[in-house]
This record gives structure tokens, sequence and C-alpha cells, in this order.
């Protein structure tokens, strides 16, 4: 077959991070002047804190109250994202491309019910025998539907419920990985000729408790969350940090052909994506990188943006840094991490960061700097240097390296 | 070698399987050619207060400390080194091609919180808050146990596969994604092999009262080996299981090249999703229709040359039918000519796992001319007229088989396979 280097261009995008609900919000908020205000709640996973999401009103994407019944927060900020980004690629009232569409989404398991837990708890302070506790109160406690709630194919199947899309639909779980494989696949299936248009994206609610308590396990939670990602690892402890942040991005892929007979203007060109597993031993990050840059075909010499999804976890982080400031045309690498300002997302983080590179090689230009720039790199940028092509950088706090690569289309 | 669209051909040279039935291809072949079933009464928790106390347990893999990721990992492995071992691939550092991992959420469990509560130093109230407290003292390997990345990372790192390694769900249609998403990566020329591994070890109390209370599950807890019984008048819904199962898949044109066994060709898949309910299928069964049709042609096949069926027959009062009227509307006259029988009245429902455990059982069944049949076939349901093969196995050539998932979140696959060319 001939087909297997087909364009591949982003014709929409539903974005919903901390900055605001809306691509244009977000941008606006970035690209605003004032430094952004992202919304932090402090309250409900106190003493931790995570970045969250505004108020939304999911009716706007969402209509039946039955429908939002039906779901938790990370499902709903998956549904309304993915119906901003069919609205956005002209997408949302053509019923037979929705029924051809392929989808993919990044998800891990949803909301629990943290009254119940926390019942559990304290019953278990108690109990002479836990077994006999936890199945009397989860048989009676549990909603029947909440288990609905929590499948994480149940976000595609509320996407095909809600918004008909039904062409496929395929869930990949695994924290960060998740999103770069979900984008990875739906990439080269569109550039090889097996699909011609794919809705995909991910979503994560980080105002959880259980959540916060599994990245408190590992050391991960971060407070102070205005400081910028690069700089966590001069923390006290060495270790660094993250703050998790509610997020959900989906994008429509397109083979341009298909775009361009639907008469539809890209936002921007997806011209690659890659992802791997490496080995996290000192160094291991760096050569991750170096091969996958190689992989993707990402300019070494001239001006490029890179915006890079780290996480502020101290030694990936810094491995990033290293290998950023490595490159042969680091004094041209206009690098922005926004991880100090939406929080760290993993499933969706790659949709998110790809979402807001795709919006800066559109324009033309990485938005301003709001501290998430890279100490080491960038020297010989001009104020007006022009950005068309921004790489997108999303190392996992424990596992998975992704890589994507976005295009201006003139 | 090419298929008829021009692709690579897509050849199985390994297998492996665990269930409730036994270790192994053998085992589980000579038990489901027997009839036997693998659903017994629950003994590795508690079920009293339970409604339904029954399930297919795999009770001679034990793991420590036991958990729905560490007890499907190791099911989960043993499946690929066994399918390894018959592709002539073991002992290898490196698998030349990328996993695809079907697999169940993961969550952290009851035990490991009740470990934190211990540790938290509350009194009287506790909640997460408290929790937090003792978060720190956990080992790292308790966390990465929560993580839903830690199964597909174990397994990358012990059979060397290649690239980031994909876990995936479609619920109860994951297994055949999953081999799903290795024919599109061959026939893509990303690679010319491909592992994909599917497995389901999330028994325990909660996830069980979580399907009590969709009412998915059978409660004839009395006559655990019965309780399953696809396509009869009494069944009343399907009978949880664990299991794993694992295909190693070739370009053909490899496979020949370096003189591999060929146990059998996947010839086609087909996908399309239903947009009707969260946990039933539309009553008009368009989507399930459409995903046996997309395999069909994926296949270059007429309905009339598919020689079996292997049935999702769940056991499920809805879900039997809706497989019986989608297969009468799609094969017509020849649904009469065409056996059709459901591994899951022995094996049970392996959720995750069942589409590559019936891949997997399908092309055995293939290989050795012998169709499994479905026990507990005493009464059938007098609406369902199908061929089901019932109480015991039938020998019979079987040159194209299809076989179908469908799952909740309106998930719907279709695979077929063949033999080797002549």
């Amino acid at each position: 077959m001939s087909r297997q280097d087909r364009d591949v261009w982003i014709t929409g995008i539903g974005l919903v991070t901390a900055l605001g609900d809306g691509v244009e919000a977000n941008w606006a908020a970035l690209t605003g002047g004032a430094s952004p205000d992202p919304i932090l709640d402090r309250e409900v996973v106190a003493p931790f804190v995570v970045h969250h999401v505004p108020e939304i009103d999911f009716s706007t994407q969402i209509p039946k109250r039955g429908d939002q019944r039906q779901m938790e927060l990370w499902q709903r900020l998956g549904v309304y994202a993915a119906g901003l980004a069919l609205d956005a690629a002209n997408a949302k009232d053509d019923d037979a491309l929705k029924s051809a569409m392929d989808m993919i989404v990044a998800a891990d398991g949803g909301e629990r019910d943290i009254e119940t837990d926390n019942n559990l708890f304290t019953g278990m302070l108690t109990a002479e025998d836990r077994d006999a506790l936890l199945i009397e109160r989860l048989s009676n406690d549990l909603r029947p539907t909440l288990f609905l709630a929590q499948l994480p194919n149940l976000v595609a199947g509320n996407i095909s419920i809600v918004h008909g899309v039904t062409g496929s639909s395929r869930t990949f779980m695994g924290e960060e990985a998740a999103g770069h494989d979900s984008i990875r696949i739906a990439h080269s299936r569109i550039a090889a000729g097996q699909s011609e248009i794919c809705l995909v994206g991910g979503t994560f609610n980080a105002r959880r408790e259980d959540m916060v308590l599994l990245f408190e396990m590992g050391g991960y939670n971060w407070t102070e969350v205005e400081t910028p990602v690069w700089q966590r690892g001069e923390s006290a402890d060495g270790k660094g940090g993250l703050a998790l942040g509610s997020m959900a991005a989906f994008l429509i892929l397109e083979d341009a052909g298909h775009a361009k007979a639907r008469g539809v203007t890209p936002v921007a060109a997806l011209d690659a994506v890659a992802a791997t597993r490496g080995k996290r031993s000192p160094g291991h990050v760096t050569d991750t990188l170096k091969q996958l840059w190689q992989d993707a075909g990402v300019p070494v010499e001239g001006p490029l943006g890179v915006l890079s999804g780290a996480t502020g976890v101290a030694g990936p982080t810094a491995e990033e840094a290293d290998f950023l400031r490595g490159l042969d045309n680091a004094a041209e690498l206009d690098v922005r991490a926004p991880g100090h300002l939406i929080g760290h997302g993993l499933e969706g983080e790659f949709p998110v960061c790809l979402s807001l590179a795709a919006l800066c090689a559109r324009d033309g230009h990485m938005y301003p700097d709001h501290g998430g720039r890279l100490a080491g790199t960038g020297e010989a940028l001009a104020a007006d240097t022009a950005i068309a092509q921004v790489a997108v950088t999303s190392i996992g706090h424990w596992r998975g390296e992704g890589l994507g690569l976005v295009r201006k289309v003139s | 070698m090419k298929d008829k669209n021009g692709f690579p051909l897509i050849a199985v040279t390994g297998m492996g399987i665990l269930t409730a039935l036994g270790e192994g291809r053998d085992d589980n072949w000579a038990a489901l050619t027997q009839g036997k079933s693998g659903i017994r009464q629950i003994t590795r928790f508690p079920t009293e207060g339970l409604r339904t106390t029954i399930g297919g347990t795999i009770d001679f893999v034990d793991v420590e400390p036991f958990t729905c990721a560490s007890f499907t990992t190791e099911i989960a492995r043993r499946t690929a080194a066994e399918a390894l071992e018959q592709a002539g691939l073991a002992g290898q550092t490196e698998f030349p091609g990328p996993l695809f991992m079907a697999m169940p959420p993961i969550e952290m469990e009851w035990p490991m919180r009740g470990a934190m509560v211990d540790h938290s130093g509350a009194s009287g109230d506790a909640t997460y808050a408290d929790l937090y407290r003792a978060a720190r003292q956990s080992a790292p390997h308790d966390r990465e146990l929560c993580l839903f990345g830690y199964i597909a990372e174990t397994l990358a790192e012990e059979f060397g596969t290649q690239g980031s390694p994909v876990s995936l769900t479609t619920a109860c249609a994951s297994g055949a994604t999953a081999i799903q998403l290795a024919v599109e990566a061959i026939r893509r020329g990303e690679t010319e092999a491909a592992l994909a591994v599917a497995a389901d070890g999330s028994m325990y109390p909660e996830t069980m009262i979580r399907f009590s209370l969709l009412s998915a599950l059978s409660t004839q807890n009395a006559d655990p080996a019965r309780a399953s019984k696809p396509f009869s008048k009494k069944r009343d819904g399907f009978v949880m299981a664990e299991g794993a199962a694992t295909l190693v898949m070739e370009s053909y044109e490899r496979a020949k090249a370096r003189g591999a066994t060929i146990l059998g060709i996947i010839e086609g898949c087909g996908e399309k999703a239903d947009s009707f309910h969260r946990t039933r299928s539309n009553p008009d069964g368009k989507a399930v229709i459409a995903a046996i049709e997309n395999a069909l042609k994926d296949a270059g096949r007429a309905p009339d040359e598919i020689d079996y069926i292997n049935a999702h027959g769940t056991s499920t009062p809805e879900n039997d039918k809706m497989e019986h009227f989608v297969v009468k509307s799609i094969f017509g006259d020849h649904t009469a000519d065409m056996p059709i029988s459901s591994n899951k009245s022995m094996i049970g429902h392996t959720l995750t796992a069942a589409g590559a455990i019936e891949a997997v059982v399908t092309l055995m069944t293939m290989q050795n001319g012998r169709i499994p049949p479905t026990i507990n076939y005493d009464e059938p349901d007098p609406d369902i007229d199908l061929d089901v093969v019932p109480f015991t196995a039938r020998d019979q050539d079987v040159a194209v088989a299809m076989s179908n998932s469908f799952g909740f979140g309106g998930q719907n696959a279709s695979l077929i396979f063949a033999r080797e060319p002549a």
C-alpha cells in the first residue's frame, strides 16, 4: 500500500484545564498579558492542593440530566471536552461522519464513593470481622450506577451515547502512557489509511482523595504549586514533586485530504507521535528522549517550540532539562512547561499539552513565559521569532515517555 | 504473502491459556472437550452476605501479596511464557514487537487501605485525611500495584517487548481488541510481530458486589457447575471467572521465514460501538450486526463461509437473546448448518480476558477438528434455535471460524480465523 504517509491534521480541539473552560479561554489566560490565575482547590484534599477546573455548564454538551447523573466528574469532563472538539471540527451535526468516526480514550478508573470509604475506615477501627463489615457496608451503601461511573471504558461509552461517535471505541489505560499511546495509535492509523478521522483524548479529575493518597504513598505531592516545574528539584529533599490537576482534552485527528473534502480548516498538523517505555535508571530519560527525537524527526536546527509536560518530579524533570539544553539548537528552543499552571493530569496530560502546542503552532508563537521557561535554552531567540513547529514532551512520573510534533499549516 | 486487501497476512504462532479448568493448552483442551465445568464455590475470601458465592476462580495459582494487579500479572505472564515457548521464542531477552495488554481496572484494595487505617493513628473516626499520614510508610511496590500501567510494565520488562506497552480495555471485548490492535500494527508495517495478552484476576468482594448491584451475575449458587447455562431457558446471569490468554502474532512471511509452525491465520477484525445504553445493546441489534459484518468484510468472507462461531454466550438473559437475533439476521438459513457454542458454559466469564481465551480455544478447535460443547443445556430456551453443540464435543472440520465479544459501554468486536493457506 502506498498510503503510509498521509498528512494528519488536528481539525478540532476541546479543552478544559485550571486555566479555563474551552480552547479560547485557555489561550486567553495564557496570552492575555497578566499572569494566569489558575483555579486551585486546597479544601477537599487538604493538606494537599490540586489544580481544578472552573464551574462548567455541562448541559451545553450533555443536554440530558439523566446522562449527567450517570457520570462522575471525570466522565463529564471527558464527554464535555469531546463535544467541544466535535463542535470545533464541524462534526457535531454530521451523523454519518460520527457513525464512521473512530475513537480512542485515555482513561483510568473513576471516582470512588468517598463517604462510603470513610465510613468503612471508621468501622475498621473497631470491627472484629473486617471482611464481614466490607461485604455488609458495600452491598448496602454503593449506588448501583457508581460502577458504571468508574469503569474506564465508560468515558468512551458515554461519548457514544451523548455524541453518537460509534465508528470504533477503544480505551487505553496506564497513567501518562495511555495519553501517549492513544494519540500515537490514532495518528498512525490515519497516516496509514486505516482510519479517516478519530476522536482522541483523555480526562482526569484531580480532586479525589483516593488519588492524592496514591501519590502521597510515593511522596509525590507538592504543595508550593507556583514553583515552576524546572525549579522543584531545588527543594530541601531534592525530590521535587507534582500537584495533580483536573483536566480534559479531546482532539479530532483527520486525514488532510478528508478534512479538505469537508472544507474544514486545521488548527495545526500533527506530523509525528512517538512513545516508548524507558527504564528509569539514571540517564535513561535523556537517552530515551534522544531516541524519540530521532524517531519523530524533530528538527535539530533552527527555532523550535517545546511544550513540556514535565511533572516537577526531580529526576526525570532534570534529565529532560539536560536533554533540551544539550540539543544543537538549544539556543533557539522556546520552551514552556505549564505544570505549575495546570497541574499534572496523568492520562489527560499529553492530550492537553498537545492541544496547547497546537494553539502555539496555529498562532505562530509560544505564549508568554509565565515562569515556565527553561534556563539555558532560547538565548538566540528574538522577541519576534516565529515558531512554526512545536515538540510536545511527556515524561511520565513513573513510566512512559511520549513525544508529539505539531506544525503550523500554512 | 498478502491478504485480500494487500496487507501482510497475520499468523498465530504461539498460544497460552490459563483458566479455572487448568493451566496450559493441554489441560484446558482436555477439560473443554470433556464438557467439564471450572465453576465452584469461592473459598479465597469469605462470601457470607454476597448474593453470588460462586465463580471460576483459579485456586492453584497463588501470589503474595494477593491483589488484582499481582494475580492478574502472574496469570498473564504464565500464558505469555507458554505462548512464547510454543512459538519457539522462549528464553530470548527481547520479543521483536510490541505488547497489547487487555486488563481489568486496577484500584487500591481493602487490605491495603486497612493497613493504612491501622498505621494512621486515627481513633474515633477515620478518613482519607488520616490515611495520608500513613501513606509514606507503604513500600514502593504497594503503590505500583495500584497503577494501571503496572501489569504491562511487568510483562514488557520480563519478555522484552518493544516500545510502549499498551494497556487497554473495551470491557468484555478487551481480549478481542488486543488482538485487533496487534493485527493493525502488523498490517501498518510498524512491526512484524506482536504479543496480544489478556488477563483478568479481578474477583474480589467489591467487584462482585458491583456486578451484583447491576443484577449481572447468576445467583444459582447451589450447584456451581451448572450455573453458567448459555442459551438455556433458566439462565440468569453470567458467572464471573478468572483467566488469561496470550497469542504470539507475526506476519505470515516472517513466521515462514523463521520456520515457525503456523497455528492459524487471523483473517479479519470488525468493531462497532453502540450508542444506545451503558449496559444494554440496542434491541435493533444494528451495532452488533455492523461489528460482525465489518469483520466479514475485513476478512473478505461471505456469511456462508463461516463454519463455526465461538459465541460470546455469557448466559445473561439479554446477551444470548441478542446474539441469537444477530446471528439469525446475518447468517439466515446458513445458521442451521453452523454450530455455535459457548466456552463460558465451562470457564465462566473471564471479562477482560474472554476474547483472547476464546480466540485460543477457537484456534484449537480448528486445529483439532473438534468443537467444544455448550454444557448445561438441559432446558433450551425455546426462543433460541441455534445448534449450540449441547453437552458433548463434536468432531467436525472447521476451516473458517468467528469469535464474538461484546461489552458494557457499547463495545462490540468480532474476529475471523482461518487455516494456513494451502
